[in-house]
């Protein structure tokens, strides 16, 4: 290395040591700002606080929770909150999306206008005013002795909305888990089969494996454990709801204001994802005498997840980190939590630092996921 | 469900009354091809016709128009049955310029139609030329101006009363005009072979796109004030304007990095042939071919961030959807906020659709190769 201006070398190591530098000085100086502010206003530093008692109170959880529990355990319940809005909200999303990019594809001209329509005017408006949208027209409902009741054990009130539920400790809990088991069984066992008939040629039934392993089994598991699946009807006791589950407001408020947002721009993902599949693929397989919706199923839609996953997961991690809005409408999520603690402690940077630290968690391993997923589906080529 | 577009099926000479009737067999192909496609189309009919006069009923025939004074008892005794569009011209001007002196409020709105007519001309081809950059500029102070005052003729306004759809399009444009550059930046940074500085743009990028917006407001609102020397204080709204600038950065930086790696490696060669240096080479040859790639993207992420700006309802600034809330506080309107939430949504649906339909345009003439 020669040591000139005039060498690429040189100039690029001086360069990266001036904006190393400079970052490496502002960062120290902010630091030292915040040290000595935060010693000013006798705010400690450090994550001790976790361990105190948080006396926030928690609405709507689904692990145990009292005030007298510790930040930890606050922290815990958020973020178990988030996950459960997100998880289900991705698959609503998904499943919801999909079904509106392919109505946008059909060939009857309401259908695909009327799709179009709903994908237009939902993300061209901020989800954070849909979302209060929803929430005035939840609170908005009727109180819970009048309850829309469409369906008996189900009630729409502005209580939430409340559904029958089946009691899941003890032997229910391991019925369910065996026909997991025997779905996760039976999808292997599937896979070989197929593997078996595309070497010899010879078609195997599949079905009466699934019969047994996913129903058979768990109903005798059911028997031998004498099970009963009594279901809970909730009961209106005085001003709310006595049994079932309950969803409460907030959560279903955000939950539809998620989907629905999420899945317009999925609606969008899935339209072109299929339209980049070149037509030949459609001609190809209707010559060979399949019928359309077969077409769709197995020709068109696994060639077209390649182009749809990369933009799916981005949408899934959107979805992920608008769940934070839920703060606006009083759902108790991790960034809804932190903020409290924050205003109770004035912990501000570890408040933050842990918000940032779970959705950077969460983030990758969607993202992690998604690369598996979409390295599995790849195109493999010769 | 039906199933996918096809060319519909050649027919080759009219072969009855529908097929010669224009309307007719226009009917058949697109609504009533297949015993299928028939019955979906009677049930969208039924539910939409249903759903039409649904609204109808509620948001025109039932609806109250105008009340005296703030006496709302017309609205409230057609509570559930119609709507009380009364509550927007009671409203509608705490709701567009928020608290800004009532006498004043002109300047807010000459601002509005500034940043209109700023956006219309970026859109316009023919200004796709370094001059935009000054018009910017120009018009960007002619803003601060009006909103502030302070010169003769315009009394000053300090900007704690700002608020509505200027601080919208303020809290959006600037955080893009900001934003912009630092994105090119970093996204240069990230291309760059310099391991100090792609790490720490990769950085910068991940950890922005990976938190959630209001972590980053958050941290503006609450964590900047503890890292600013002691006595030094911003304002708010400048500090969710320092938000947004990182936040806009980090996206923008992913969209021209595409455009970047989309540009051919014989241009940078050629480049360097010449004898360019690297700002030179970036500036002239390789940048305006990066940002021409990926203006459709560019203008859908303007889109999601002028949505985005509707968080600082959070932190609690007065932008367009706050002022709306604030609107609704006041007992005699509390009940109407459908028909305040439904008249912001439709200002924000013509902003966002007017820019997708302009990314749809340019997309089509990127597709014809113009």
């Amino acid at each position: 290395m020669q040591f000139s201006l005039q060498d690429d070398q040189f100039k690029g190591l001086l360069w990266q040591i001036a904006v190393v530098g400079i970052t490496v000085a502002v960062i120290a100086w902010l630091w030292s700002n915040a040290l000595h502010n935060l010693s000013v206003r006798r705010i400690s530093t450090g994550f001790a606080f976790l361990g105190r008692e948080a006396g926030m109170p928690i609405v709507d959880t689904w692990i145990a929770y009292s005030p007298k529990d510790t930040y930890l355990r606050a922290f815990i319940v958020g973020v178990v909150n988030t996950l459960r809005v997100a998880v289900i909200g991705i698959v609503l999303a998904t499943i919801l999306g999909t079904i509106v990019g392919i109505a946008r594809l059909s060939s009857n001209w309401l259908l695909s206008r009327l799709a179009a329509v709903y994908v237009e005017a939902l993300r061209d408006i901020p989800p954070l005013l849909q979302l209060l949208f929803w929430y005035v027209l939840m609170q908005g409902l009727p109180p819970a002795r009048g309850a829309f009741n469409p369906i008996d054990g189900v009630f729409l009130s502005n209580r939430g909305l409340v559904v029958p539920s089946i009691p899941l400790d003890g032997g229910q809990f391991w019925v369910i888990a065996a026909a997991v088991a025997g779905l996760i069984v039976f999808h292997l066992l599937r896979r070989r089969l197929i593997q078996q008939q595309i070497q010899d040629g010879h078609a195997r039934r599949i079905w009466p494996y699934g019969l047994l392993l996913v129903i058979v089994l768990p109903a005798l598991l059911s028997w031998l454990l004498r099970v009963s699946w009594t279901v809970t009807l909730p009961q209106l006791r005085g001003f709310n709801f006595v049994g079932g589950w309950t969803f409460a407001p907030e959560y279903f408020a955000l939950l539809i204001a998620l989907v629905t947002y999420t899945s317009s721009f999925i609606a969008e993902i899935v339209r072109s994802g299929i339209q980049a599949v070149p037509k030949g693929q459609w001609d190809a397989a209707l010559a060979l005498g399949l019928r359309r919706s077969f077409v769709l199923r197995q020709i068109v839609l696994p060639q077209a997840l390649r182009v749809i996953i990369p933009p799916m997961t981005s949408q899934y991690l959107n979805l992920t980190k608008n769940s934070s809005l839920a703060v606006a409408i009083g759902y108790q999520d991790i960034v809804s939590i932190a903020n409290t603690t924050l205003n109770q402690t004035g912990q501000a940077i570890e408040a933050i630092a842990l918000i940032m630290a779970v959705f950077l968690t969460i983030s990758l391993g969607i993202s992690l996921f998604m690369n598996w997923y979409n390295a599995r589906i790849a195109l493999v080529e010769r | 469900m039906t199933t996918i577009a096809d060319a519909p099926r050649p027919s080759s000479r009219p072969r009855s009354a529908i097929e010669a009737n224009p309307v007719l067999r226009w009917l058949r192909q697109n609504l009533f091809s297949s015993i299928t496609s028939s019955i979906v189309t009677l049930l969208l009919v039924a539910l939409l016709a249903k759903l039409i006069m649904s609204f109808v009923q509620w948001g025109i025939l039932d609806a109250v128009w105008s009340v005296p004074g703030n006496d709302t008892s017309a609205c409230r005794a057609a509570r559930g049955l119609g709507a009380c569009w009364a509550v927007i011209p009671e409203k509608y001007r705490f709701i567009l310029f928020g608290t800004y002196p009532f006498d004043q409020q002109w300047r807010p709105a000459l601002a509005t139609l500034l940043f209109i007519a700023l956006f219309y001309v970026s859109c316009l081809r023919s200004f796709w030329r370094r001059e935009l950059m000054l018009i910017w500029a120009a018009a960007l102070v002619v803003i601060g101006l009006v909103m502030w005052g302070g010169v003769p003729g315009l009394p000053f306004v300090s900007q704690e009363r700002w608020g509505g759809l200027p601080v919208t399009l303020i809290l959006a444009t600037f955080g893009l005009a900001f934003g912009f550059p630092l994105g090119i930046l970093v996204a240069l940074g990230r291309r760059s072979k310099l391991p100090a500085i792609h790490s720490l743009c990769v950085l910068y990028v991940e950890l922005i796109r990976g938190v959630p917006l209001i972590s980053l407001l958050f941290m503006a609102s609450v964590m900047l004030p503890l890292f600013l020397p002691e006595g030094f204080s911003i304002d708010k709204l400048l500090r969710a304007q320092v938000a947004f600038v990182l936040y806009a950065g980090a996206y923008l930086a992913e969209v021209v990095r595409g455009g970047l790696q989309a540009v051919p490696r014989g241009q940078h060669e050629a480049a360097d042939a010449l004898g360019l240096s690297y700002w030179q080479k970036n500036r002239l040859i390789i940048l305006p071919q990066a940002i021409r790639h990926v203006i459709p993207p560019l203008v859908n992420t303007f889109i999601a961030f002028f949505k985005d700006t509707s968080l600082v309802l959070i932190i609690g600034i007065f932008d367009l959807l706050t002022t709306a809330k604030t609107a609704i506080i006041d007992p005699a309107w509390q009940a109407f906020s459908v028909e305040v939430f439904i008249f912001v949504a439709v200002i924000y649906f013509v902003f966002c659709f007017a820019m997708s339909r302009y990314s749809r345009h340019l997309e089509a003439q990127g597709r014809r190769g113009t």
